[in-house]
């Protein structure tokens, strides 16, 4: 009895243990007659389930014999990201074609998972199409290309002309500072205390999107950046500043609440509810946002062309070159370990072909990278937004292309999150900021901002 | 010889039993414990080619603000919601309902027990539509004037422990209802005669009589509650910040959402570790003076 006692901690905290242990690789198990196609589906995110059903039906009617198994992951996009990470780890998982966000690429070529096209792409007569940032957006540290881009983005302001015309904010508003653009907050604020003046995504459960389109469209406004001739930065003002402002939103009840802020499905809410609702007055976001409101979006709402404005994120005293953006984007790769890469590479090359990259561009409102799309009246005309966005491509920046980018942006959502929250002040966190990033690259790789 | 061969027969049915323990249950117990001296991760160069790095994530362990905290919020979750919530609700309505009339303990002990039965993840859902600061118990609170706070945000370790009482005591109860039927009626009717009160038989006959099953009971709710993830996973995601990050959360965040999976299975062996701590308290608090 007493050594059956004592089993019960060990077998108890085993079963916790076991989710942790248990990725090692398993056996071999998919064929070279199915193509595994995995890819994000998640909340307002359909365009890419939508694209990939049609191209399985054009290429099992092309490839009689092959069978095209489509595995939608429903997560948020961190859990992506683990999820796609853990299919990977196993061959009988393991997808042959998968939906990949750049910043994932450098990273996981060197975990091994990403098999290189450059023997396909030579041969690819479509491949001369695509711009020149969008080949090296898909490039590993070895210089081949691992991934071929599906478009970019660019991110800035939207915001509710209704909610700023009743806070006497005009129809062009255009703010020059990030004074600016909160004392707007605060005007809407005044004018309406139900509606929430302004939003940025903070926190770990929003993932990359609180690093990209809220911590980095700040930090890359100051004149600092996270990364520099190779090393990292530290203790910069800057990281300090962009942690100020996500300060001031959030404890002036400037941003929705911390608690709001937290639930993983604000970007849905902002999204779908928020903006068309007149719920929300100035919202930092992509340039892919009024993909929801298309009729093929999600939450479709005709008059949003007419509701919605849009200005550039201002720099932080409106130094130049007065505006900010941040680029990033996503492709489809191949999986190392698929046994049937000819027939990988013909169903990327397939989903991304001139038709399919336009229709998928429009439907998710992406900025096209393929030259005879990105020409097509269809691909111009059909949002008014995508000269807005376009745009901004000249004054954007690309996040630091290193394979250590991602655990470095883990570190950033903890200091959001503390700072928004209130347990820390931005200096603190920025501290720990710098602490965790020497833990990860080493001493040797940082450099005092 | 037929002493060896009665100890084969005996061994042979125990076999399988045996083999699928250590397959499955001591197998990634000492995987686990491989991990963590290694920097196994899910990308980068780590995850192709895993390497042995010795101590080097327990040092971080201790050397990381985080983790402290969590190993606190651990402490006090599993003491306040196991230890103490679960074990005195459940032994407080087990001797209630003994005394209560029929319809009183067949509904109580229905509303009890039905926390239990429910999946966790319902359980979860539940608890967070509750303490939700829109959920039942502002609207209830409000409804009397009372403007509630917003539980799971101001008092996250609160809100998660009662929604643990809430859904562990039936364990409990039940445990102790059988527990506290054993125990024979002749020693507390003795005790009565002899002008004991209620609170001096249950201190003094009662509770040794039934002393097993409290250290049994102890052990199992406390082992339960250090693993509970699921719960405070929906209702909080350990958040904010890192206020409600018990140990099981800190593991998969580091783990699977930061991609560190040598660091997350460092994590699960120091709960191995705490689980083995309670485990030998209580095996020596209420180790039995006679057997």
């Amino acid at each position: 009895m007493r050594t059956a006692r004592f089993l019960i901690a060990p077998v108890t905290a085993a079963a916790v243990a076991l989710s942790l242990g248990a990725c090692g690789s398993g056996g071999g198990g998919s064929d070279d007659s199915t193509i595994k196609v995995a890819y994000q589906k998640f909340g307002n995110f359909t365009q890419a389930d939508e694209l990939f059903k049609d191209v399985k039906a054009d290429f099992e009617e092309a490839n009689p014999g092959i069978t095209v198994e489509l595995v939608p992951i429903e997560a948020q996009q961190n859990d992506y990201f683990t999820k796609l990470a853990l299919m990977n780890r196993s061959p009988s998982t393991a997808p042959d074609v998968m939906y990949e966000d750049t910043y994932m690429i450098k990273s996981d070529v060197e975990a091994g998972y990403l098999a290189p096209l450059d023997d396909y792409l030579a041969e690819w007569d479509e491949w001369d199409q695509f711009v020149d940032s969008a080949k090296e957006a898909g490039a590993g540290d070895d210089g081949k290309t691992y991934g071929v881009s599906m478009g970019t983005d660019t991110r800035g302001l939207w915001f509710n002309k209704d909610v700023l015309a009743k806070a006497g904010l005009p129809e062009d508003w255009a703010p020059t500072s990030w004074d600016d653009l909160l004392e707007a907050a605060r005007t809407i604020k005044e004018s309406d205390p139900d509606v929430v003046p302004f939003n940025m995504y903070s926190g770990k459960p929003q993932g990359e999107a609180a690093v990209m389109q809220g911590f980095e469209m700040l930090l890359y406004g100051t004149g600092d950046t996270l990364y520099e001739d190779g090393k990292w930065v530290t203790g910069s003002q800057g990281f300090v500043d962009a942690l100020g402002f996500v300060q001031t939103v959030f404890t002036e009840g400037l941003a929705p609440t911390p608690q709001q802020a937290l639930d993983t499905n604000i970007g849905n809410t902002v999204q779908a509810e928020w903006l068309p609702e007149g719920k929300v007055g100035i919202a930092l976001d992509g340039s892919w946002v009024a993909g929801n409101w298309l009729e093929s979006g999600v939450a479709p709402w005709p008059e949003w062309s007419e509701k919605m404005g849009t200005a550039p994120m201002p720099t932080q005293d409106g130094q130049d070159p007065g505006a900010v953006s941040m680029s990033g984007g996503w492709t489809l790769a191949m999986g190392s370990g698929s046994k049937n890469p000819d027939a990988a590479f013909e169903f990327i090359s397939m989903a991304l072909n001139r038709e399919n990259s336009l229709w998928f561009d429009v439907a998710n409102s992406q900025i096209a990278v393929r030259t005879d799309v990105a020409e097509d009246p269809e691909y111009t005309a059909t949002n008014p937004t995508t000269e807005f966005f376009t745009g901004l491509v000249d004054v954007t920046n690309f996040r630091p292309a290193t394979s250590d980018y991602p655990k470095v942006s883990n570190e950033i959502m903890v200091a959001m999150e503390a700072v928004m929250t209130g347990q820390q002040t931005p200096e603190e966190a920025a501290a720990a900021y710098d602490e965790a990033v020497v833990g990860i690259v080493g001493e040797e790789n940082t450099v005092q901002g | 010889m037929a002493v060896t061969s009665r100890r084969v027969a005996r061994v042979v049915p125990l076999a399988p039993a045996v083999v699928l323990l250590a397959l499955f249950m001591l197998g990634p117990v000492v995987w686990s414990f491989y991990g963590s001296f290694t920097n196994a991760a899910l990308t980068g160069p780590a995850a192709l080619n895993p390497e042995w790095i010795g101590f080097d994530n327990y040092v971080a362990l201790v050397g990381d603000p985080d983790f402290p905290k969590s190993l606190w919020l651990t402490v006090v979750f599993v003491f306040l919601s196991a230890v103490v919530g679960q074990n005195v609700m459940g032994i407080a309505l087990a001797g209630l309902l003994r005394s209560a009339v029929k319809p009183v303990r067949s509904i109580a002990s229905t509303v009890v027990v039905a926390a239990w039965v429910l999946p966790e993840i319902v359980a979860a859902f539940a608890a967070y539509a509750f303490f939700h600061s829109e959920g039942t118990l502002n609207t209830l609170l409000a409804g009397i004037g009372v403007t509630g706070p917003d539980w799971l945000y101001s008092t996250p370790m609160l809100a998660v422990i009662l929604a643990n009482i809430w859904r562990g005591t039936a364990f409990s109860m039940m445990v102790y209802s059988a527990a506290l039927a054993e125990v024979p009626p002749e020693l507390t009717e003795a005790a009565q005669l002899d002008g004991a009160n209620g609170l001096q038989r249950l201190t003094w006959v009662t509770l040794p009589v039934i002393r097993r099953s409290i250290s049994t009971n102890l052990m199992l709710t406390t082992l339960q509650t250090l693993s509970v993830f699921t719960l405070i996973y929906v209702m909080t995601g350990g958040g904010p910040g890192t206020d409600s990050s018990t140990l099981p959360i800190l593991a998969y965040q580091e783990a699977f959402k930061f991609a560190q999976v040598g660091y997350g299975t460092a994590i699960a062996t120091v709960m191995i570790v705490v689980g083995g701590i309670f485990s030998v308290i209580y095996i020596r608090a209420l180790r039995p003076e006679v057997d």
